[in-house]
């Protein structure tokens, strides 16, 4: 498909199904000359799980401010079922990206999880017995029981990050925001908490946002891949996005994709440069057209 | 010297006055203690004070009342600060400046007063006996606005104390609780400096929770303790000055401030430990 548009417009003009929850539509964001995206088309229904890839700097983030309601679009629209996103909606659920906190933070995780329900009401939070039995089962949705009356910041960066999600999902929302929840995470940890956030989303119905810059934790999840690079964007499955011809276009230089099946590789010829391109942390592989095989610096 | 001798003070009727006053300064301290260190804001309770101190020294030029001028000083501090030190980065270096500027103009104001001596050291220290009828009913009219707005904003303000990024997502609204909790803070400061003195808020307004927070990891408990703490230090500061007559309640007031922070310091890794190992201990058992 031609220019930056290298999925189909699907969703747009159409008929609004009813399961239809999130729906960018020529979505354009920039700030001063610099344009995150332009024209960004795609919609979410019921249930989807959307990775949303690119390197450092690309606007992911900024995506889930603009469904957040915290930023506006330079144009086109941003619609959360058929209405504008608007401040503090109740039925979305966030998960930040992860700032530690501080080991004298006066709270503990299950004061945490409480913010997530009526933190934004006015007045003093006199305990309520709805109100724990809801803490109550968002600290059992996510097994942090044996933690949630430690002070947060006497915790593991794992779990925390449980604790975060159950707050959450403590508001019962028919939206998750994640911003980079595997973020310095060991791999058991990461695993763990991907498969929380894809339980709630099959128990649920939730749609996932899901903000990563490593597709492969949660590859096994994803229904659609939303991935920008310096203003131009593809849309789709990992499949269809994936592939050389569309990470190549995405990159504007010669990329080799290789998909094994339960992960997936993008490959440049040229030594670190994709690496610059991808993400200075986390980009590994760099294969040569001859076959030679370099890691780079994790 | 003794209890019989404390209950003929207290019936005094200046004795009653500067009782109710340090009570309810107690009580708002200790309310806006926890919020005070979980923003960061210690520096900028001292700037309040430090102005509020030349705001004193402007009212009593202008028309001889210190409470008035050092309540103008105050709000004047908290809106600059509202509007130049946005960025937790710089608002220490801003806060810095203002303090240091606002002072030496303090300090020429109160070269022009006749009286100066004896005027600057009841700014500084503290004169909670000298709070005239008026002014009493003043600090209870402002104490108690204190209080009921910091009820009000309790919640929300915790919500993005602590959280500040979902807090926004769920739609507090930061910038304007930021700057409500400014100006409560500007009454708080002058009402605290009264008992205390500016040079000396920061003993009710930041050791209260900076114990507390020792102690407990519960913000319900943490309030309660800072609270509990302001009271017994201002209150029993006063009391224990009545007793020695010629020793300001300022010196008491810090003095059993502080031996509370010290007694934190010291019992509390024993109670974090404890936590700690109960932690490991349920971790184990699953």
């Amino acid at each position: 498909m031609p220019g930056n548009r290298l999925a189909g417009r699907e969703g747009a003009g159409g008929r609004a199904q009813d399961d239809e929850v999130v729906r960018f539509d020529d979505a354009t964001l920039s700030f001063g000359r610099h344009r995150l995206w332009d024209g960004l088309t795609f919609s979410l229904k019921k249930g989807e799980f959307l990775a949303v890839l690119g390197p450092n700097g690309s606007g992911k983030t900024t995506l889930l401010k603009v469904l957040l309601g915290l930023q506006p679009l330079s144009s086109g629209t941003v619609e959360i079922w058929n209405r504008p996103p608007g401040h503090g909606n109740s039925r979305i659920g966030y998960v930040p990206q992860q700032r530690r906190f501080d080991s004298q933070s006066p709270v503990r995780g299950r004061d945490l999880v409480r913010l997530g329900i009526d933190g934004h009401r006015a007045g003093i939070p006199l305990p309520r017995v709805a109100t724990r039995s809801r803490v109550e089962a968002a600290i059992r949705s996510v097994g942090a029981e044996a933690y949630a009356n430690a002070p947060l910041g006497k915790l593991s960066g794992g779990e925390q990050q449980r604790l975060r999600i159950a707050q959450a999902l403590a508001c019962d929302p028919a939206i998750l925001l994640c911003d980079e929840p595997l973020l310095s995470l060991d791999i058991a940890s990461q695993d763990t908490v991907a498969s929380l956030i894809d339980t709630r989303r099959k128990e649920a119905e939730t749609v996932v946002v899901f903000v990563t810059h490593e597709i492969n934790p949660i590859l096994p999840y994803v229904d659609k891949v939303v991935y920008l690079v310096d203003g131009q964007w593809a849309v789709g499955t990992p499949e269809q996005v994936f592939t050389s011809e569309r990470m190549s276009e995405l990159y504007g230089m010669p990329v080799t994709v290789a998909n094994l099946g339960n992960r997936i590789e993008v490959v440049t010829s040229h030594g670190g440069a994709l690496r610059d391109l991808m993400d200075e942390e986390k980009c590994r592989l760099l294969v040569d057209m001859e076959g030679d095989e370099h890691r780079g610096p994790v | 010297m003794n209890i019989v001798g404390l209950f003929n003070n207290l019936q005094l009727p200046f004795a009653q006055h500067a009782l109710v006053a340090c009570t309810i300064v107690a009580i708002t301290c200790g309310l806006i203690s926890p919020f005070v260190i979980m923003r960061g804001m210690s520096f900028a309770v001292h700037g309040m004070s430090e102005l509020a101190f030349t705001g004193a020294a402007a009212g009593l030029l202008v028309g001889g009342n210190a409470l008035a001028g050092a309540l103008c000083g105050a709000m004047v501090v908290a809106l600059l600060i509202g509007a130049l030190g946005d960025r937790e980065s710089d608002r220490d270096s801003s806060i810095g400046v203002i303090l240091a500027g606002g002072l030496g103009l303090g300090v020429l104001l109160l070269s022009f007063y006749h009286g100066f001596a004896t005027a600057a050291t009841n700014i500084l220290f503290g004169d909670i006996f000298g709070v005239s009828n008026n002014q009493l009913i003043l600090l209870l009219v402002i104490g108690i606005l204190v209080i009921i707005a910091i009820m009000a904003m309790y919640r929300p303000l915790f919500f993005a104390s602590v959280d500040t990024e979902v807090a926004a997502a769920r739609g507090v609204p930061e910038r304007i609780l930021s700057i409500a909790f400014l100006l409560v803070l500007a009454f708080t400061v002058t009402e605290a400096a009264q008992v205390v003195g500016t040079l000396l808020v920061l003993s009710l307004a930041i050791a209260p929770a900076a114990a507390a927070r020792r102690l407990s990891s519960s913000p319900l408990w943490i309030a309660c303790l800072s609270i509990l703490i302001a009271l017994v230090a201002a209150d029993g500061g006063l009391m224990a000055s009545l007793q020695f007559s010629r020793i300001k309640p300022t010196v008491f007031v810090t003095g059993i401030s502080f031996l509370f922070y010290i007694f934190a310091r010291i019992v509390g890794p024993a109670i974090s430990s404890r936590q700690n190992r109960a932690l490991q201990l349920e971790e184990v058992m699953g």
